[in-house]
Parts: structure tokens; sequence; C-alpha cells
């Protein structure tokens, strides 16, 4: 009976992250961004997208999780919005994984801050856990408060 | 069911034009009542949207539009003449058209309104018309007329036409010659008549439009890109398709931008009839001209400018042109005059509105704004007479002495100006009280491509739209640093003897400070701009170059960034951010004083904030005399030597830039010691009142601040109007109307008295 969803896979600061496939537009390397200046934190930069600027969104800063060490080079999740495309920044990707409906659960209490308000839940892989980032939380970012 | 909907869109879309086209010949019509030719055009017009009308099923749009025609063609045929009355029923029959087709469009039906008024007038007309020659023939049966006047779509309209609808409105009285007069004519005027434009020309999707426009945005920043590499290569072959692709480019771009291009009468056309219906209202009598009404602008900025335009209309018939009676007594012709106009300047459309009417009253401007508390009286005293009549674009400022359900309500200009500053352009008034207004506005041609000017800050690149640019200045060397000059931290440049407020972009962006900052060669490049009605310079590391950028919005998350209009793709593919000039000078309170203030006026109203919030020149005099003065009415800061002093009468005087200047000493006036009697340079507050000067000496100017103060008297002394808590002390504020009374300024600078 249990239905089985895709997501696409990727890591942020060693926590293991999903975004269903069909939200996800493409996923690009590291492309060269320009600051925007007075722009809240969170906010990595423009990049160009054949074209189409897109905002890249720091999903770190975001997570309030540490700083990314200097060599290390984001990538790009590029996920469809109802505001046009918005980019992540990860820090590596992963593959695009099939897990079934019946491995998920709410997430625990004890998880607080800013990762409750934007994490929907988690799915139970054998191997690790699998979480699902909110996407259209995640890029709400004048919505919601800043990080503590 | 698709193919249906595709006919009704057409259909009214058709007609829509056709009651457009109807609008502007009624006018035409009471000019020259016995044109032929429009009458011709208004019957057809009306005969398309009966006819259609019947054939997709909408009866009682067909009944009405069939009254009307049976009027129109009585008209024709001079069985009945123009007059005031034919003409007030047929536009409210064009009206009761339009409800319904509008109806149709948003519910699918022509809605449960009730027009039987509107045909009850036409009918009445007919009836009662002396001109009338056959009798009236109430049997005529209704069916048969309306069928019959469609040759071509008999079989479809007549099994639709329900009895009782069309039975009840038209044609009682159609007598049968008159139905096949009717029959004949129209089947004849259309095919002869017709347009022969329609066969060159199609109709095209504005969202396909948009897209090409989009696409050659993209193309224009692929050829920046390719253009960017001519500079590297010596491949002549590459040069050359370069250069095709350049000049394609700049073509085609020029070719999609034409093809959104639409004459500014697309907007103007409605207008007659608006002057018309509103001078009926008013009891006025207004004749419109109208000049380059074929000046074309792009179609998002027509349909920017639209209500804009129309409120300045409204207003200039509404109080701008006065009653024949008053224009009687003033002795000018008893029909007003408005008259549009439009041209193309510098890249740029201008838009003229004038009427010769009553202008408006400078002076009841100013006490307007003082009442409301916009601005002080002794700011208004002050006020240039451009300054002032621009206060009407306040918002809540109304000169009108009473409200009318057309304007005086005191929410229209203020939002004209925004809606036209919205889209980059500029509006400006002039008016001579007893011989009339013009409004003046300035609008881009396009939106989506501009020239803009590329600098360089803080190592990135930003990108300023070349409307708002003035001029460069670039200083080197020492130059660099002396003629900055800094008012307790606020930097300003002596561009041509004029005080230009410094911005810095680097600190207003909080950018990184570039390395050549400490570096020997001092450059400063500052761009000179125009923000609303002021002019600053903004400092930035490089300038670069100009170019043509595509515009692209930002996301909803930079939407709350005043400072940036958009973003563009550079020729090496970079993002570049496109800077809000506006939204810097508000930023770094270039633009702050009235306009700000009257919003925070506005909102104080509302109870969200309180308080006059002002710009603050604060000075000493004598020991621990803290003054200030608003910061708005000073025209200069100098430093003068003492030795320039000379004395005219019992009172100081310096010659200043051809005049002389009376120079009060500020501790003399308040008898307080000054603490720098004895020094080589006396610092000075000018204050202009037009072409005359006054200079205020004071010991030493503190600071610039800008704060809410509240005024209190404590101690009357002459010379200063109150006190007030400025940065956590006691200062006593200047009462600058005494002291240039005093000084007999206004008199042409007579001798001074009591200084």
């Amino acid at each position: 009976m249990s239905t089985e969803q895709q997501f696409c896979t990727f890591f942020v600061d060693g926590l293991f992250f999903g975004v269903e496939v069909h939200k996800v537009q493409e996923v690009i390397r590291y492309q060269g961004m320009t600051d925007v200046p007075l722009a809240p934190a969170e906010i990595g930069g423009l990049i160009n997208l054949r074209g189409q600027i897109v905002t890249a969104i720091d999903l770190r800063k975001r997570l309030a999780m540490s700083e990314r060490q200097g060599s290390e080079q984001p990538m790009n999740v590029v996920v469809r919005t109802a505001d046009g495309a918005v980019s992540l920044l990860v820090d590596e990707i992963g593959d695009v994984v099939e897990v079934a409906d019946s491995t998920f659960e709410e997430v625990p209490d004890t998880l607080k801050g800013i990762g409750r308000e934007l994490i929907r839940g988690v799915y139970k892989l054998k191997e690790r856990l699998l979480l699902l980032l909110d996407t259209e939380r995640a890029i709400d970012i004048a919505g919601t408060t800043r990080p503590v | 069911m698709g193919e249906m909907d595709d006919i009704i869109k057409e259909f009214l879309i058709e007609s829509t034009e056709g009651l457009d086209q109807l609008d502007r010949d009624f006018v035409e019509l009471e000019k020259a009542p016995d044109s032929k030719d429009l009458l011709a055009s208004i019957f057809r017009s009306v005969h398309t949207i009966k006819g259609t009308g019947g054939i997709l099923g909408f009866d009682k749009l067909g009944a009405v539009a069939h009254v009307g025609e049976s009027m129109l063609s009585r008209m024709r045929d001079r069985k009945l003449s123009l007059n005031p009355r034919v003409t007030t029923a047929l536009l409210a029959l064009v009206d009761a058209l339009r409800k319904m087709l509008s109806s149709i469009e948003m519910v699918g039906t022509e809605g449960d309104g009730d027009y039987s008024d509107v045909v009850a007038a036409v009918n009445s007309i007919l009836d009662g018309s002396p001109d009338t020659v056959v009798s009236p023939n109430s049997a005529a049966p209704a069916q048969y007329a309306a069928a019959s006047e469609d040759p071509g779509s008999d079989d479809v309209s007549a099994p639709t036409t329900p009895p009782e609808t069309v039975a009840s409105a038209p044609g009682k009285n159609l007598p049968d010659k008159e139905v096949s007069a009717m029959v004949s004519d129209t089947t004849q005027i259309p095919s002869e008549k017709h347009d022969p434009l329609a066969s060159s020309t199609i109709r095209v999707d504005v969202g396909l439009l948009d897209k090409v426009m989009n696409l050659v945005g993209e193309l224009v920043l692929a050829r920046n890109q390719v253009l960017q590499f001519t500079t590297t290569t010596k491949d002549t072959t590459f040069l050359r398709t370069a250069q095709r692709l350049n000049l394609i480019t700049t073509e085609l771009q020029e070719g999609v931008m034409k093809t959104r291009m639409q004459p500014i009468g697309n907007v103007w056309n409605k207008f007659p009839r608006v002057v018309r219906d509103l001078a009926l209202g008013c009891a006025k009598q207004v004749r419109m001209d109208m000049d380059g009404a074929d000046t074309e602008l792009d179609k998002t900025i027509i349909e920017a400018i639209k209500d804009p335009l129309t409120h300045l209309v409204r207003n200039a018939v509404d109080h701008g042109i006065e009653s024949p009676e008053q224009r009687k007594k003033a002795g000018k012709p008893l029909e007003g005059r408005l008259s549009l106009r439009a041209f193309h300047e510098g890249g740029q459309v201008n838009i003229e509105i004038s009427d010769d009417g009553t202008g408006i009253d400078v002076d009841r401007v100013k006490r307007k704004a003082v009442e409301r508390g916009t601005i002080t009286s002794d700011h208004a005293a002050r006020m240039s007479e451009r300054e002032a009549l621009n206060l009407i674009f306040l918002p809540g400022l109304t000169t009108a002495e009473r409200v009318t359900n057309v304007s005086g309500r005191g929410v229209g200009m203020d939002v004209v100006k925004t809606n036209i500053e919205k889209i980059g352009g500029m509006v400006d008034v002039q008016s001579t009280v007893g011989h009339g207004t013009t409004l003046k506005i300035k609008i881009p041609l396009t939106l989506a491509i501009i020239p803009a000017l590329i600098v360089t800050s803080g190592k990135e690149r930003f990108a300023i739209p070349q409307v708002s640019l003035l001029e460069l200045v670039r200083l080197e060397g020492l130059d660099a640093i002396a003629s900055i000059e800094d008012i307790g931290g606020a930097s300003v440049y002596r561009l041509r003897g004029n005080l230009l407020p410094l911005v810095d972009l680097n600190r207003e962006l909080r950018l990184p400070v570039s390395s050549t900052e400490g570096g020997g060669a001092q450059i400063v490049n500052i761009v000179v701009l125009q923000a609303d009605d002021r002019q600053f310079g903004l400092i930035v590391d490089e300038i670069n170059d100009t170019e043509e950028i595509v515009v692209k919005p930002l996301g909803k998350q930079l939407k709350g960034l005043a400072c940036f209009a958009g973003a563009t793709i550079m020729g090496d593919g970079q993002v570049a951010l496109i800077l809000d000039v506006l939204g810097i000078a508000q930023m770094a309170n270039v633009v702050t004083e009235l306009r700000s203030r009257a919003v925070n006026e506005h909102r104080a109203k509302n109870g969200e904030s309180a308080g006059n919030r002002d710009t603050w020149l604060l000075f000493t005099v004598g020991e621990n005399g803290r003054m200030a003065t608003q910061l708005s009415s000073v025209s200069r800061l100098e430093e003068i030597p003492v030795n320039l002093i000379e004395r005219s009468g019992d009172s100081e005087v310096v010659q200043y830039r051809q005049h002389i200047m009376p120079l009060i000493r500020v501790s003399a006036l308040l008898n307080r010691p000054s603490r720098t009697q004895d020094a080589e340079r006396v610092q000075v507050i000018v204050f202009a009142q037009g072409e005359s000067y006054i200079g205020l000496v004071v010991d030493e100017i503190v600071d610039i601040v800008e704060q809410q103060i509240s005024l209190e008297r404590c101690g009357q002394h002459a010379g200063v109007s109150g006190s007030a808590v400025i940065q956590q002390r006691v200062t006593d504020v200047l009462d600058l109307d005494m002291i240039i009374a005093g000084s007999g300024m206004k008199s042409a600078m007579s001798a001074p008295q009591g200084v």
C-alpha cells in the first residue's frame, strides 16, 4: 500500500536534506555570484542562469549553521517556486532517492530554532535520516524571524 | 466551445473599438451635425454591434443597439436633426452598450441591468420629434424589423430573438419604408467603406509581444557578450560576423520596440468625451485641442499614464477653467481652452496639458499647506514660486474650495506624481494666476531596455539609469581633498558655486572600502544625479562605460531594498545591480524635506507616527549658546575673512556674488558675548531670498542632525522662536522670520532697523 516518492538530496553542514524531485528545476555547480549589498545575510547573491537572474540563498546561513570553509564552493539546487526560480546553496549533491511514505515521521519536539520551521519531517532511511526541507519557507526570507 | 469563446472575444474587441470610435464621432458630430460620413460611421458601429450581438444570442444588447440604429438611420435620412437631447440620449445608449459588453466580458452574459429608460428616452425622441414624417406605426412587428435588417444572418438571428425583450424595446414606430431603406443602406455601407487597413494588419496578443521583447533583450545581452570578445581577438571573419550581429540586433531591437509602440492618441481619444461630459456637468464651455496625438510610446507606458492623464484633464476642466460668467468678467472668450501636446525630445516623451483657466493661486496653496501643517509659515515665506506650486503634489493638499464628485479631495495629484515617477518620469507644473496652468510630464520611451552608466564601487559593478544622470565630475590630486568640504559629517562639493551634497556609495551600501582609498593618488569620481527635483553627487570608485542594459526584476527576497531598481546581466555574463537613484537619495536623506515630511504628516494623522522630522543645522553663539536653524532654509555656509567686512551705515556688509550682503552678528542680536570676537575669519550662514542674501555670523558650525523636535517657549528672546532638545541638549531655535524682517531684506535691503 505504501507509496514512494522521489527526492533530490544534498548535504548542508553534514546533514542530509531532501527536496521533492518535481520542485527541483536543475542542479548546477558553483556559479560566480554578485553580492547584494544591504541584503539579509541569508542571501548568497545573484546568479545568471542562462539570462535569468536568480537569487541564491545560502542554506547554511538560513539554517543558522556554521560558515562554509573558505575553499569549499557551494553547489546550486535551483528550485521552482511561485515567484520564479530560486537557488539554494548547498555543500554537496547527493543522489535522487526513492523513499516510502511509511518511513516518514514528524520532526521530534526536541528540534528547536529555525530548523523546526524549515524541516517538514524526517524519512528514516536505512543508513541515515533524510530531512525534508520546506522550500517555500526556506526562501521566504522576509517572512520569518532571523535565526537566534 | 473554444472556438465560440474566440468569436465572442473577437466580437468584444471589435465592439469596444467601435464604441471608442463612436465616442470620438459623437463629439465631432456636435461640431459638424450635417456630416454624412460621420453619421454613416456611427451608424455602422452601432449596426455591427447589433448584428453580431444578435448572431451570438445577446438579444438585450441587440435590442438596445437596435433603437439606436433606428434613431441614427433617421438622422442620416435628415428626418431628425442633432440637438443636445438627441446627443445625450445617444451617449446614454453607448454607455448602456458598453456596460453590457463589459458584463459579457466578465461573466459571459449581458447582466441583469435594466436599460428600458435608455430605450424609452430614444423612443420618446422618435415619437415626439417634430421631424417625424410618417406617423407612428405601432403595429410594426419588432421581430420583423430586427430580422430583416440583417439580410446575411436572417436564419441565425430570427429564431433566437425572444419576442418579449425586443418587442418591449425597439422600433415600435418604425415605418416600413424606413426599414427597407435601412436594409439597402446597411448592406452597402460596410462593404464600400471597409477600412483598407484591416487587411494589412493583424492582431497580436500582447503576451506574445512581451515574450518576443524579452527574447530580444536576451539577444542584446548575448550580443554584448560577443562584442566583448572582439577586443581580444584578431580573427577578421569573427570580427566581421560580430559586427553584423551587432547591427542586426540593434535593428531587430528597434523593430520589436516599434511593434510595442502605440500612439498616445489611443489614450487621448477618450478625453473629448470625458471633457464634454464634465463640462456639461459643471456648466462650462470647453474646447479641446490635441497636438501630437501620433507621438508613440511603449504600450506599458501608455497603460501607466492613462489614469494620471485622465486625472489631470479632469482637474483642468473642473477647477482650471472657469464658468462662462467668470470668464466674461475676466475678459476671456467664453469658451475655455484645454490643450494637450505631446512630442519627442532627447529620447523622452514630453506631454503638456494646459488650460487658460484661473491658474493656481500660489499664496492659497501655501496657506493651505501651512494650515495643514505640511510646511511652517516661515518656510512658506521663503519658498520660491516653483517650489510652492509643487506643493500641490503633496498628499492631502487640495486647493479646491469644495469637494465635488470630480475632484477636490486632495488625493489626486500625489498619486499622479507617484505613478509618473514609478515609470521613471517627471512632472512639473507652471501656472500664472488668471492665465492658466500647464502641467509638463516627461517620460521615457520604453522601460525594458535602457541606456545606463556602469560604475564600480567596492569591487562590484552597478548600473545607473542614464535618465537620472546629469554629469560626471572627476577630481584628482590635491583638488580632490580641497574641494570636498565637510559640514559636520556631511560632505559637500561646490559645483559651479552651488553646494552639491555628496553621497558615498561605498558607505551607503556598506561595501568594503577599496584599497586605493588609503593610497597616495587621490581620485574622486562623482556622478551627479537628479532625484526628484534635487541634485546630489554619488561618489564611486570607478566610472566604466555606458551600455544598453536589459532591466530584470529582483526576486521577492530583495524587493525590500529601496536602493536597487533591478538587476541586469553584463557583457561578461555576470549580474550587476541597477541603482534606484531616488531610493539611494532617500536612504542618504538627500531627498528629505517636503515630500517625505508631508508623508509623515499624513501618517501622523492616521496615528502611525507623530511629529516633524527635520534636518537642523546646529551652531554655537557665545558660551554654551547652542542654536539651530532648519537646514532647508540655509543657502550656503561661508567662511569670510574679517578684512573683507565693510560698513554701510551702521551695519556690517560684505560683497557677495555681485550683491551687498548684510551681516548680522547673532551674538549682538541676542546680547551674548561672542567667543570669536577677534578671529581672523568668521563663520557665516547665508540665507537667500530671491536675488538677495543675508548672512548670519555665528561662532561655530557644529553639526547637522535629523531629528523630530517639539518647540517650547521658555523665556522670550528676540530672534529665538523657542527652544527644543536636540542631541540631548537644550538648543534655541532661530526665529528666521524675525531676523529677516529686522534686516529689512524684503524692502531691497534698506537700512536695518533695530539690529
